[in-house]
């Protein structure tokens, strides 16, 4: 089984150094691409199939597509790297930034290189202290093998780029609240359209990938696309950072072919359920993803078979809820985070997440009547995709929406025993 | 034009705009709040939903928001279905869930945009049963109240009050439900138009601090329809009352004029009306000092005083036209001067001769937010034509604009705009006498004497028509002359700026020349003047005599009688000259508001109206004659100072008996220049149907009761023989002609938005036209190059050049006496050179000691001006530099530390 | 606690350097609070009035910036900040127990400094190591796997 993104990180907490990173043969995709069109770079990239692994799964090849190219287009460009990782329970960017920096970077200078941006950031988030000094490192040491400033492996293409570090906020997650915290500003999201690749950072056109997408993209490029294709098991290409945490027995990442079913990752690789944990339901790709149960063992982790099972991929940790935690308190601490990251800018989910929240913290605290179940559903209607302004409050509502339904019972009861039926005295 | 269906039924529609605009343009209700006409989209409030169809078979569609979808030619949509109407009340039940319901104390309340968008929306029983978050509010200063938590987190007073008009100190802090809109800490707001947050504000979060102190519900309030009178721009205002006094100003929607806002001194500058210092009733000096007397016997010993003796007028550019012209036509041309000295009357008549020319464009306030670059020439435009101000700002950005055009991005998604923009300013030149706040959104700024910012003019006149006559300049300001003369041959439509306000007569010339110029190069140049009051081109529209030829005229045989008109001599020159112009005359009757220094020396004082109590007709710096009415009838003799001139006119005059319209027909008869102001306004027989326009909204409450302490049977309400309009509450309750809009309303509508109803299209004219009507559109005469180029300036030594600083609150002398207002009065001053200032070894703060009309003042050093070498600047129009005739020499002391 | 929270030379400089790198200074906002903090572990009010002259912005722009953002602190905190992640997994694995023993230990709740002003107390959104919660984070230090006798073991290394 290959695993391309993966292989080469050791496991003793430090990074490939540039030379080691040469010595696996990193590198040379970009140089590789550097003697190709810039089209062709992104029509490489569009074949492959590959996704944005950030949590929405759209075509990369095709986001790069969007920016304009040529001599009369607005200058300079921007490619930016998705670093924030702030989604509850994902932890998979982290593994690339900390013990592979360089694979990252050249997947965003070939990005860069494909929409032939002049300048790139790594945004990260504030807690990847390690993350923080393997890119400085390692930018550092771009710079001084060539492969960053001026002529970059002798070609004439030039790029600078550099690091910017998070001051907290889920928000700046979002690529258009990312690009208003880089500015320096409140990371409110931006009205798309315009897209990014028209008007993105300081107005300019501008990409966001995530970290994971981009340390795809020296591989295929140095593979092609078709052996992209081949390494999932199904026909949306390539390997998949998946993890599990909860009460399993062995907690953790690996790259697994895209679309291996549910039940491997959690079986095989998680290790089952610990002793005296039974299996309750999981949250397939991060806290913004809908519940799957029991009955969905046999789902293909892939972007298509996860959302013909009602949920979403996202980011591919899996959040295992076991039969001793209350799925109540769960989904309450999911919107209270939510509701605590809002960025306040469109009314459903400034008002509608702390209200929520403040239903499901009645629920949970006994306090709960019948009609806070209606409450929680309207809730999940009214900050329903299209309805708010980002993605944020619709995202907060899938464990809320898939809870309400494969939970009701444990809601029920706790509105009925006036407590938390999970609570010990 | 772009075909449009909203629920089954087609409507026309401009593709220019979003769907938000276009229902709202055909009639439709659909709520909003984030959304603002004049600030366009930014999607945030998620009020305006509305459900669209991909084509004719989609049944389900989407739910989208109006404000962020542009208007297509066949776009579907629907605002009646359910899950758009469902959506629309659930939200409005999410804002309200932190809102504290307290209608009944809050000044917002009926005419609250957020009660009206919630009846409107049909949310009514709250479900959310936990606490809400609560704030803290601020001292925000005299004019503004703050109570936040109301705030429904729209974020239109940020984007107005940053985004739009510049400010510096409001913004937004923290994140998620815990959103404040405030100051950093608490603190005056400095932005001078801080007060159109009252009306920007859809809740009562940000509420007028001076209509608290005497508050009164917005149907409680009998209104007018007025010109504000604190600036030669003309703004169009409402103004309310209620138990004789004047509780508030509102702006008045003009899309020609003001647009949607007012400045504020304009707004809070009213207060003087209802002073303690008002003069109410006649009064006659007697032993030395003066008594208040019936108004029959005033009449009566005036016309006999007055009876067969020379009669010396003395006129105002704050009365209106009416009654300078009434005046002149009792004392006679020959004897009628414009209260205004010769320094400044002169540069009024020029700025009249140039606009009148018709030679280019002189725009109305509103179009200068069309130009994309900008030359101002000495005029400091925020403290001395404030509003224009605001919309220099808003041309500053066309010129960026462009590009997110480029990109396809529609011109009413604002955000994204703001974006593609970023801080990028167009082309914008000011050349001043000192540093100006405009100066932050400039390319480039150029400080000097007035005589060189000629100069600097005459020398881009040259540099578009190089047959203008050179000026040798410094290679600096040569430079700068050729780029500025770049710039707005590049633009597609350049504005030229100037005024009256350095007393610079080259500086008006220059102006000329280069809007001349670019004109002649087929530019759509503009050119836009800075009068200096309100009715200053009216006033010398029908006088040509200054205040100096009046002190000339001696009173020969000590019988004349001088009649002074609205207006404190001793704001206009100095104390001496008024001091031995009065004392020629044994009988001196004053027409006046407040008690000053000029009704001290009368014999009689009549109480003229102000805006408040008058009605007339002003002329603001474009030649745009407008009418404003009285807003009540007041407990006392105060009232139009046209009314009194009959009055005390001999009986018989052929003007002391006729109506209002016939002192207009008559004006028009002496000067047919002034057509236009007869049909400022629809004659006082207009009716709608048989009925006149109401000054208080139909649901006015208390007239039977208000005056039970005097009498319990009703008074009959005062007739209005002057106007279309009524004292009362009954009458035509629809939408009146604009001229005499006495209030906004409209069924579901109770906010200041109800304007949307009263607008051809949202944000553009009035139905029937805005009003108000420009006198000099036709092309009057053949007006040539202004040749004459000033000299250099040259510093002194020991001696420096003061010039006037104004400032927007006081510099005007009635606006400062209100009290608001009067809280934001500078400190007196002398602003100094920096270089000066070292080497005459003075630093900020130090005292120095200047001879003003014979006295000795001590005054604090300020630096960091932006004078100019061998130039100091002294504050207009304090209560300390009161009457002193700018410009002049002057020297100083250093008065040693006590 | 470090009441004297001047901009110095030193500070002065570092933000400037920054600015160089953007189009505009005002985009230097976020990063120049990040200097500020780093030298002063908080933004105090006379911090923010004097960035703002630096980047030629307005106080009250910049602390629209600086409360929207959870980690730049505008209130002291003490010597070393602790943050408790309480996101899903780490809830999930027991997070109220290593919650209540710090608070406890400590004598503070969330959000306040101990008397000695040695420690801070705050909760943190999920720290990205859900595999091995519960977690912490003391200063620049991740804690992960944490126990209630790890966490004595922990905290003697920040004085
Ligand atoms: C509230 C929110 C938070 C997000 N956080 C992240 C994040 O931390 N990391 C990330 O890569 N994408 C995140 N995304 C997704 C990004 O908006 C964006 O889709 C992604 O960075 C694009 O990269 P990709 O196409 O390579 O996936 C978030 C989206 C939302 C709505
Ligand atoms: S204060 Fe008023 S204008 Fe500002 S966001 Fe709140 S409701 Fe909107
Ligand atoms: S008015 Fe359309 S979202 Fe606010």
């Amino acid at each position: 089984m290959e695993k391309p993104l993966t292989q080469h990180i050791k496991n003793d907490n430090t990074w490939l150094s540039l030379k080691d990173y040469e010595k696996t043969g990193g590198y040379q995709a970009l140089r590789k691409a550097l003697k190709l069109n810039p089209e062709d770079v992104t029509k490489e990239v569009k074949e492959s199939g590959l996704k944005g692994r950030g949590g929405a799964g759209f075509s990369t090849g095709m986001k790069w597509g969007f920016v304009p190219l040529g001599e009369d287009v607005p200058t300079p460009k921007y490619f930016v790297v998705n670093g924030d990782e702030m989604e509850p329970g994902s932890f998979k960017d982290r593994l690339l930034l900390e013990g592979n920096p360089h694979q990252l970077l050249e997947g965003m200078i070939i990005g860069a290189y494909a929409i032939q941006a002049q300048f790139a950031y790594v945004f990260l988030r504030w807690a990847y202290h390690q993350a923080a000094r393997a890119i400085t490192r390692a930018i550092e040491e771009a710079y001084e093998a060539g492969y960053l400033g001026k002529n970059i492996a002798g070609s004439d293409f030039q790029l600078d780029a550099s690091l910017h570090v998070s001051v907290g906020r889920y928000m700046c997650g979002e690529e258009t609240g990312l690009l208003n915290a880089l500015e320096g500003k409140r990371a409110n999201p931006r009205s798309k359209p315009p897209f990014p690749g028209v008007s993105g950072l300081f107005g300019k056109p501008t990409v966001v990938n995530n970290v994971e997408t981009l340390c795809n993209v020296p591989h295929i490029i140095a593979n092609g696309a078709g052996w992209f294709k081949s390494l999932s098991k199904t026909d949306e290409g390539g390997t998949k950072i998946y993890g599990a945490s909860g009460r399993v027995k062995k907690p953790g990442l690996w790259e697994l072919p895209l679309g291996v079913s549910l039940r491997e990752i959690l079986q095989e690789h998680a290790g089952g359920m610990q002793d005296d944990f039974q299996f309750k339901g999981v949250l397939p790709g991060g806290g913004s993803t809908d519940f799957l149960t029991g009955d969905h063992m046999d789902v293909t982790m892939d972007y298509a078979g996860v959302g013909k099972a009602g949920s979403r991929l996202g980011t591919g940790t899996l959040i295992v809820l076991d039969d001793k935690t209350c799925p109540v308190g769960m989904v309450l601490n999911l919107e209270r985070f939510f509701a605590q990251e809002s960025c306040g800018w469109c009314t459903p989910c400034r008002e509608g997440l702390p209200w929520t929240a403040k239903t499901l913290e009645a629920i949970e605290n006994g306090k709960g009547e019948m009609k806070d179940l209606d409450i929680l559903n309207f809730q999940t209607r009214y900050m329903s995709p299209g309805n708010t302004y980002c993605a944020l409050a619709p995202g907060a509502m899938e464990p809320l929406q898939s809870a309400l339904k494969y939970f009701k019972e444990d809601f029920e009861k706790h509105i009925h025993e006036h407590k938390c039926p999970w609570k010990k005295e | 034009m772009a075909k449009i269906i909203i629920d089954n039924k087609e409507y026309e529609s401009d593709e220019s705009k979003n769907l938000l605009e276009a229902c709202l343009s055909l009639g439709l209700d659909l709520p909003y709040f984030c959304w603002h006409p004049e600030l366009d989209s930014i999607g945030a409030c998620r009020q305006c939903a509305v459900i669209k169809y991909k084509d004719e078979d989609d049944t389900k569609g989407k739910l989208v928001m109006a404000c962020l979808e542009p208007v297509t030619d066949k776009v579907r949509i629907s605002l009646e279905v359910d899950e758009a109407k469902q959506f629309r009340a659930d939200n409005i039940e999410a804002l309200m869930i932190n809102h504290p319901h307290d209608c009944p104390v809050c000044d917002e309340g009926g005419e609250c945009h957020l009660q009206d968008m919630t009846v409107m929306s049909g949310h009514n029983y709250r479900r959310y049963r936990f606490k809400k978050r609560t704030h803290t509010n601020q001292y925000l200063g005299p004019f503004i109240n703050h109570e936040m938590n109301r705030c429904i987190q729209c974020y239109r007073c940020v984007r107005f009050y940053k985004d739009y008009a510049g400010g510096k100190d409001l913004d937004v802090f923290g994140a998620h439900d815990d959103i404040y809109f405030g100051r950093h800490e608490p603190g005056t707001l400095e932005n001078e138009f801080s007060g159109n947050l009252v009306e920007i504000c859809p809740t009562g979060v940000f509420t007028d601090k001076t209509l608290k102190k005497h508050y009164t519900r917005k149907w409680d309030l009998t209104n007018a329809p007025s010109v504000c009178h604190n600036c030669g721009l003309g703004c169009n205002i409402i103004a309310s009352e209620r138990y004789g006094g004047i509780r508030r100003i509102l702006s008045r929607y003009n899309g020609d004029v003001n647009g949607y806002f007012l400045c504020d001194r304009g707004r809070f500058g009213y207060e003087y009306v209802n002073s303690k210092k008002r003069i109410q009733f006649p009064f006659k000096k007697q032993n030395n000092s003066l008594v208040q007397i019936e108004k029959k016997q005033a009449i009566q010993e005036i016309r006999k005083v007055a009876e067969g003796k020379k009669l010396i007028g003395i006129g105002s550019p704050k009365a209106s036209l009416e009654s300078n012209f009434l005046l002149r036509q009792w004392v006679g041309a020959k004897n009628f001067y414009a209260g205004i000295p010769e320094t400044e009357g002169k540069l009024i008549q020029k700025v009249i001769e140039i606009v009148k020319s018709g030679k280019v464009n002189v725009p109305s306030l509103n179009e200068v937010k069309s130009y994309d670059a900008v030359f101002i020439l000495g005029e400091d435009v925020t403290n001395t034509a404030p509003m224009l101000a605001l919309n220099l700002r808003q041309a500053v950005r066309n010129t960026p604009k462009e590009q997110a055009a480029g990109l396809n991005i529609p011109v009413w998604n604002d955000a994204a705009v703001r974006e593609v923009v970023q801080g990028n300013t167009g082309p914008f030149y000011i050349a001043a006498a000192q540093a100006t706040k405009l100066d932050e959104v400039a390319t480039q700024t150029y400080r000097a004497h007035p005589d060189d910012v000629a100069r600097l003019g005459q020398a881009v006149a040259h540099a578009i028509n190089p047959e203008l006559p050179e000026t040798d300049c410094s290679k600096e300001a040569g430079k700068l002359a050729e780029s500025i003369a770049g710039a707005l041959l590049d633009a597609k439509k350049p504005l030229i700026v100037a005024g009256t306000s350095l007393y610079s007569r080259a500086i008006i010339e220059a102006a000329a020349n280069i809007a001349f110029a670019l004109k002649e190069k087929e530019k759509d140049a503009g050119l836009f003047y800075v009068a200096p009051e309100v009715n200053s081109v009216g006033l010398f529209l029908i006088s040509d005599k200054f205040l100096d030829q009046a002190f000339e005229n001696v009173n020969q045989n000590d019988d004349a009688v001088l009649i002074v008109l609205e207006n404190d001599l001793y704001r206009r020159t100095d104390k001496n000259s008024v001091d031995n112009f009065l004392q020629d005359y044994n009988d001196i009757i004053v027409l006046a508001y407040l008690e000053n220094a000029t009704t001290q020396h009368a014999t009689y004082v009549l109480p003229a109206g102000t805006f408040a109590e008058a009605d007339g007709t002003v002329i603001n710096n474009e030649g745009r004659a407008q009418r404003f009415y009285q807003v009540h009838v007041p407990e006392n003799d105060v009232e139009s100072s046209w009314k009194w001139l009959q009055e005390i006119m001999p009986v018989g005059t052929a003007e002391s008996t006729i109506h209002f319209e016939n002192i207009v027909y008559n004006l028009v008869k002496t000067f047919p220049d002034l057509e236009g102001i007869q049909s400022v306004a629809p004659p006082a027989d207009y009716r709608k149907g048989t009925q006149k326009i109401p000054r208080e909204p139909h649901r006015y409450t208390g007239r039977t009761a208000m005056h039970t302490n005097i009498n319990v049977s009703e008074p009959k309400p005062p007739e209005d023989t002057d106007s279309a309009l009524s004292f009362t509450m009954e009458g035509y309750s629809g939408i009146p002609t604009a001229a005499i809009t006495p209030f906004y309303w409209s069924p579901g509508w109770n906010s200041a938005q109800a304007i949307n109803k009263y607008q051809i299209e949202v944000g553009g004219e009035l139905h029937g036209g805005n009003s108000g009507v420009r006198l000099f559109d036709k092309k009057n005469s053949n007006i040539g190059y202004f040749k004459n180029i000033t000299k250099t300036f040259s510093p002194q030594k020991g001696e420096w050049y003061a010039l006037p600083l104004y400032h927007i609150f006081g510099s005007d002398e009635l606006s400062a006496q209100s009290p608001a207002v009067n809280e934001r009065l500078p400190k007196p001053y002398i602003a100094l050179n920096n270089s000066d200032a070292w080497e005459a070894g003075v630093k900020e703060g130090d005292l120095l000691g200047i001879v003003l009309q014979g006295e000795t003042l001590k005054l604090p050093v300020k630096l960091n001006t932006g004078l100019t070498k061998g130039t100091i600047g002294l504050p207009k129009g304090l209560k300390e530099t009161v009457g002193t005739r700018f410009p002049f020499w002057i020297t100083f002391k250093k008065i040693k530390d006590e | 606690m470090t009441t004297q929270n001047n901009i110095s030379e030193e500070i002065k400089k570092e933000i400037e350097e920054i600015y160089q790198h953007f189009p505009q200074k005002s985009a230097a906002c976020i990063e120049g609070l990040k200097v500020i903090q780093k030298h002063h572990r908080w933004v105090s009010d006379e911090a923010v009035k004097e960035l703002a002259q630096i980047l030629e912005m307005s106080p009250d722009a910049i602390d629209s910036v600086a409360t929207f953002y959870s980690l730049i602190f505008r209130k002291p905190v003490g010597r070393h900040v602790i943050l408790v992640c309480d996101s899903v997994s780490c809830w999930m694995m027991d997070y109220e127990k290593i919650a209540g023993y710090l608070k406890n230990k400590l004598s503070i709740d969330f959000g306040e400094t101990t008397k000695d002003d040695r420690f801070t107390l705050l909760t943190i959104p999920c720290l990205g190591t859900c595999d091995r919660a519960p977690a912490m984070m003391v200063d620049e230090d991740l804690h992960r796997d944490l126990t209630t006798d790890k966490i004595d073991e922990i905290l003697k290394n920040y004085e």
